[in-house]
């Protein structure tokens, strides 16, 4: 059997990940895929606790989880889209109205 | 070495490598498909935990679901090649530093203090826990977590809308 903190090592290695991907990337698609990677570790870690301590609760939380990112996908492509129709471009930087 | 721990590695090695394509990739396709390596890998883990219904949907719902989306996405706009700008100053000396501060902190603390756990709970014969199964964890869904359920779909609706009212056509 595998130790739970390897998992949650890998957890916290792979939301690292999703953290340098999402400030170093300037593709707002790639951006979108960074934060589904945070989402991703912090399930698995989610999955290790719950099987750890036998309780069914962090199943569940996984599920609305995942749900929410579905939702955060369909409505964060859909700006992705506007973004990239009205500004010719999919660079963030070239998003910068309300930038100081 | 066992073959839980054998699987486990060969997972984990896999996802921390689709993780490292996603960030180094340069055409978001690549990037896409590296995520989708990251999500298989996480979905066998699933399974090694034993919980055999979150797998399924980790591969229905995010390997299928949305990362068609974002492939479809990606095909629409015709994305292609991203340009890569420099560090400013600022992320430079003072991101980068705490960033890996952070990280180092995190894996020290939990290795720290689950170590110490691990050979706590060694002591006293621990019996494996039973897998999820489906059953119970739809019985939990139903009835404890059942206005959340609901409202997820309401959620769901919402989003919907939201995305067909921003990908409208302004000609009308």
């Amino acid at each position: 059997m595998v130790p739970i903190s390897y998992y949650v090592i890998l957890s916290g290695v792979l939301f690292g990940l999703g953290v340098i991907g999402f400030v170093f990337k300037r593709n707002i698609i790639t951006i979108f895929m960074s934060i589904e990677l945070m989402l991703n570790a912090v399930n698995l870690a989610f999955v290790a606790f719950s099987r750890e301590f036998n309780q069914l609760d962090g199943l569940v939380f996984v599920f609305f989880v995942i749900v929410v990112a579905a939702a955060e996908a369909a409505v964060g492509l859909a700006i992705a889209m506007v973004i990239a129709r009205n500004r010719k471009s999919l660079n963030v930087e070239d998003v910068d109205l309300l930038k100081f | 070495m066992s073959v839980a721990m054998l699987v486990f590695i060969a997972c984990g090695l896999f996802a921390v490598l689709g993780a490292v394509g996603l960030i180094l990739a340069r055409e978001p396709v690549h990037s896409a498909l590296s995520l989708v390596l990251v999500m298989v890998a996480l979905a066998v883990l699933y399974l090694l935990l034993g919980a055999a219904f979150i797998a399924a949907i980790q591969i229905l719902v995010y390997a299928g679901a949305v990362m068609v989306l974002f492939i479809f996405v990606i095909m629409l706009l015709n994305a292609g090649v991203e340009v890569r700008t420099n560090l400013s100053h600022l992320a430079r000396w003072v991101g980068l530093p705490l960033a890996i501060l952070f990280l180092a902190e995190m894996t020290y603390s939990l290795f720290h203090e689950y170590a110490a756990r691990t050979a706590l709970a060694a002591g006293g014969a621990v019996a494996g826990p039973v897998p999820a199964s489906t059953e119970e964890l739809s019985m939990k869904l139903f009835t404890e977590y059942v206005l959340p359920f609901e409202l997820t779909s309401i959620l769901i609706l919402i989003a919907i809308l939201g995305a067909l009212v921003l990908a409208k056509k302004e000609s009308a």
